[in-house]
């Protein structure tokens, strides 16, 4: 998946409120037998069963085919997805990442992750920002009654704004990762960078 | 497995931290100490892992990062794979579907580029990695152990952290033997006293979800404690870890015992001799000490369980079986949502019954419940009895190990006698990705772990429940509690 540096990200959303999303839903199974790195692949299949009916016609009112949410993510739209709490439960596919990624989403917002799918998503460059329940449902809120509003989320301040309202709140991520996410830096190059401690751990 | 790499993963307890400062270590702790390699300033821990299993899904693109990087796999002797997803159940001469049959075969061929031990479909080491990996003792005590999947976590009933990752973490591993993971917070789960008659495990897992949802245990590692719990046996330990990240968590720990010595004592990679007599002593200290202080505790009593399904699309929407699924009165307010979405898709009316609801496939196996004792348990219960003929039954071992221990028991006459087929190792159902597919709108009653939305195929429709239940709904061809068969 291509890197790209976190700074500050200004954006519509795609407000998916869906409690307990699991990565089966985000990608069902059938897509991952695929040996490919193909983003657009993964993006494609991205929430397919709900996109799509099973004579593969859009499904007309799930949420990301409706004309004003529809618009593919770049630059300043769509690239920041609400979705329900304990989001991206259930398998550890980091297909589901590659899906969210590959889509052009590079911020998902939510009050709960599941911990593998957390993770995944870091190492795919896609932040994953928690928020309270209380601003999770100001967000969908907001964005449901204008999908042209824009939340700012900006990396080196750790915070969330609603652009709307002016609410903001701030997110937790470690230094480690933060600069990971701000340099485009991967943790196996610096684990590779760590072989000595490594040898050294194993002579122990 | 040669005996440094055994002496490392055994070694892995440090007993001088026991108690230090007066404060207790749980056995999470414990193993954890032992494989930090570094704490990253302000970031994550680096720790070292004892074991890696890959499967064919979750790593083709990881080794592709190590050819992209140009280097090669750091410890190959520490990893071991086999496919199992995609695997057929029917017969293992062929893949049918092209995309299936060059992951596996991509799998093969990565594995001997690399220099790793691969055990290929259709040989009697195959089997589902989760099966396999403590059959075979290359899942020990104390070890940290890794892999692709999120069942991971089943390998934690042997005393180990083990934990489902990524594919960019597969590629950490492969390159480093170490992972970067910031430290959980531990919670212990006790379940007290006798299980009733007819429960089993998985119903005990069944029930943990119910009460603490799906995510009840996301941040956390999981310790299983208790007398039902030491009271178990290892396949059903299994099943309970297995179902650790059902309820949120990543790995679920059980302190070994002597049930665990016994299981893993003899065993294809377990250590001999001597070198078991000093596994076994270390592997004593691994359990959490009396004052250890856990981030979260909750405690069950075991007679409060009774066999369970599901009605919903996720694994915590479940009821005794004797139940009816809640009334939308009994919902809170802002799942009524959710709950009714949940319903149209299993074609259920809230406060309905599911006793006696026609099924069309009955699926006995997975990661979750395709150990011996759980086709003991189907058998004890269709012996000289017929599959309902309105049902679809694939009975798939979890391994060819216990494929070949279902024959040696005779298990199989019984099977075959009651109109059942005892089918070849594999995922089977768990996962439509191999033929083991349920046609749309169906209903399937099934031992495996995820009732999701198509997780069977597109539209199919699951409930959960254990071997017993399973058997007693196969031979009426109807949800059946199996102590009123």
């Amino acid at each position: 998946m291509a890197k790209q540096k976190f700074d500050i990200i200004q954006s519509t959303c795609i407000p998916i409120q869906i409690d307990n999303c699991n990565t089966d839903l985000i990608i069902p199974a059938r897509y991952l037998a695929s040996t490919t790195r193909d983003p657009q692949f993964f993006g494609d299949a991205f929430m397919h069963d709900l996109r799509f009916d099973a004579e593969g016609n859009p499904v007309a009112d799930f949420v990301m085919n409706k004309p004003e949410y529809s618009e593919q993510p770049k630059q300043g739209i769509h690239e920041i997805i609400i979705g329900g709490q304990n989001w991206g439960s259930g398998s550890s596919r980091e297909h589901a990442a590659w899906a969210i990624a590959g889509y052009g989403v590079r911020v998902v917002i939510s009050s709960s992750f599941a911990d593998i799918h957390r993770n995944n998503l870091l190492n795919c460059f896609v932040l994953p920002v928690i928020v309270s329940k209380e601003f999770q449902q100001e967000l969908f809120e907001t964005v449901n009654a204008n999908p042209q509003a824009e939340v700012r989320v900006d990396v080196p301040n750790q915070t969330v704004i609603n652009m709307s309202t002016g609410n903001s709140e701030s997110f937790e991520i470690n230094g480690y990762k933060k600069y990971c996410l701000m340099n485009a830096f991967d943790d196996i190059d610096f684990l590779l960078e760590n072989k000595g401690k490594i040898e050294e751990w194993e002579r122990r | 497995m040669n005996t440094k790499e055994l002496n490392k993963s055994v070694g892995a307890v440090s007993p001088s931290l026991a108690g230090r400062d007066g404060v207790g270590l749980t056995l999470f702790d414990k193993i954890w100490d032992a494989h930090v390699v570094q704490n990253v300033e302000d970031g994550p821990t680096q720790l070292y892992i004892d074991r890696l299993y890959c499967h064919e899904v979750t790593t083709p693109q990881a080794f592709d990062t190590l050819r992209d990087k140009n280097i090669r796999v750091f410890r190959p002797e520490q990893v071991v794979a086999m496919p199992d997803h995609n695997t057929p159940s029917d017969q293992q001469e062929r893949i049918d579907d092209p995309i299936g049959r060059k992951q596996v075969e991509t799998l093969a061929k990565n594995c001997a580029e690399f220099g790793i031990r691969h055990f290929a479909m259709g040989t009697k080491d195959n089997g589902i990695i989760h099966v396999v990996g403590p059959e075979k003792a290359l899942s020990l005590p104390g070890m940290t152990i890794v892999c692709g999947d999120s069942h991971t976590s089943t390998h934690g009933a042997v005393g180990a952290i083990a934990m489902g990752i990524g594919t960019s973490e597969v590629a950490q591993v492969l390159a480093s033997q170490t992972i970067l993971q910031s430290k959980p917070k531990t919670m212990r789960i006790n379940i007290e006293g006798t299980l009733p008659e007819g429960t089993t495990a998985k119903d005990v897992a069944l029930y943990i979800m119910a009460q603490m949802t799906t995510s009840g245990a996301t941040g956390y590692a999981v310790e299983y404690a208790g007398s039902t719990v030491r009271n178990m046996s290892m396949e059903g330990r299994l099943t309970l870890s297995n179902l650790s990240i059902e309820m949120g968590s990543r790995a679920g720990l059980i302190a070994p015992d002597e049930t665990t010595f016994a299981y893993l004592k003899d065993r294809e990679y377990a250590p001999k001799g001597e070198a078991w007599d000093e596994a076994v002593a270390k592997w004593k200290q691994l359990y959490s000490d009396e004052n250890a202080v856990f981030d979260k505790e909750v405690t069950y009593r075991a007679e409060d369980i009774v066999p369970r399904i599901t009605y919903g699309t996720n694994p915590g929407a479940g009821i005794a079986i004797d139940e009816c699924i809640p009334t939308l009165e009994e919902i809170d307010e802002a799942d009524r949502g959710q709950f009714l979405s949940m319903l149209e898709y299993m074609q259920f009316q809230p406060g309905q019954k599911l006793e006696g609801t026609p099924v069309d496939y009955c699926f006995l196996g997975a990661c979750t419940n395709g150990r011996i004792e759980d086709f003991r348990a189907f058998a004890s219960v269709v012996k000289g009895k017929k599959k309902a003929d309105n049902v679809v039954a694939w009975l798939v071992p979890g391994s060819w190990l216990v494929r070949q221990q279902i024959i040696d028991e005779g298990i199989d006459k019984i099977l075959e006698e009651a109109g059942f087929e005892l089918r070849l190792p594999s995922c089977s159902s768990c996962l439509a990705m191999n033929p083991d597919k349920v046609p749309t709108g169906k209903l399937s009653i099934s031992t495996s772990n995820r009732n999701f939305v198509g997780r069977q195929g597109p539209g199919a429709r699951t409930i959960l429940a254990s071997p017993l239940v399973v058997a007693a709904s196969a031979i009426t061809g109807v949800v059946t509690d199996p102590r009123k068969l």
